[in-house]
């Protein structure tokens, strides 16, 4: 019997690519809901920007870049059959996604300590710019943070396929798709760190 | 049994190692841009935010997403993407504006 393997890779990232829109379409939605409101309330933005601890902000900005990079990188290092980079440039992948996790929940958890979540009798207290800026902040971190689990889980699977050689040199769309939803969610923290930790 | 493969792409030259370093370095480097701008004052940072920010995304959509590498048809869809984000904005606002 002769096996015919049809393998359209090209098909295969376009139709990633097709995904990827739709993820843009949704945080570009917030993006300008989120400009609406700025424009609205740009003291009451100012002031709960203030709230937001900068310094977290950029050190998960530099997490997520060099995360990006390590997926990167270890598309190449299939690319070039080095099996063993390859699988510890996708192991400190997840382990930056973790960090990233981590910086976060203690973000998350400074804030709460203060009375600062959806639906708090504290936040009800506040002008309506601020609980809106506050809405926009846990929504769109929070639906960032999904993400961030759903792309390590899936990384998590690359790195076990790479161990086994389903992902070789010779085949790795699936690593190059699921590196592209990972530089996605990178793309989607560069724009968050500016609109709420910089310039609110 | 005799396993053939038919592929729709031409082989092409992968970048190395180093081009990814080298834009990762830059991508560093806007981001302590952005973050010195905001200390500035707030017009410099929306400004940043404005003109740094989607550079970077450009950076990473570039060269980590491989678009540079890609044919026209993903840069076409990406294009129609932002363009209709645009829109979105500019009728929101054109709305906001005749209030």
């Amino acid at each position: 019997m002769s096996g015919h393997v049809h393998r359209d890779d090209l098909g295969s990232r376009l139709g990633m690519w097709l995904f990827l829109v739709t993820e843009m379409v949704l945080f570009g939605g917030l993006f300008i809901g989120y400009s609406y409101m700025r424009y609205r309330y740009p003291a009451e933005f100012h002031h709960g920007g203030m709230e937001l601890n900068a310094t977290l902000g950029v050190i998960n900005t530099l997490v997520l870049l060099t995360s990006s990079l390590t997926v990167v990188l270890s598309i190449v290092a299939v690319q070039r059959a080095e099996k063993q980079r390859a699988m510890a440039l996708l192991g400190t992948t997840l382990g930056l996604g973790l960090t990233f996790l981590v910086i976060k929940g203690f973000e998350w958890s400074a804030k709460f300590h203060h009375g600062l979540y959806p639906n708090s009798a504290h936040l009800a207290t506040l002008p309506p710019g601020e609980q809106v800026f506050f809405g926009l902040y846990f929504t769109m971190t929070g639906l960032h943070g999904v993400h961030v689990i759903a792309g390590l889980s899936v990384l998590s699977v690359m790195l076990w396929w790479v161990a086994t050689d389903r992902i070789r040199q010779d085949r790795y769309i699936h690593l190059e798709n699921s590196g592209l939803y990972w530089h996605l969610v990178d793309v989607i923290w560069i724009f968050l760190l500016p609109l709420f930790y910089l310039a609110a | 049994m005799n396993d053939t493969l038919h592929s729709h792409e031409a082989p092409i030259e992968h970048p190395g190692y180093g081009t990814f370093i080298g834009v990762w370095l830059l991508l560093l480097l806007l981001t302590g841009c952005l973050v010195g701008l905001s200390h500035v004052s707030q017009t410099y940072a929306v400004w940043g935010l404005m003109t740094l920010t989607p550079l970077k995304a450009g950076l990473v959509f570039y060269y980590f997403m491989h678009l540079k590498y890609e044919g026209p048809v993903f840069k076409i869809v990406i294009l129609v993407t932002l363009g209709t984000l645009l829109i979105f904005f500019a009728l929101l606002f054109s709305d906001v504006a005749f209030r």
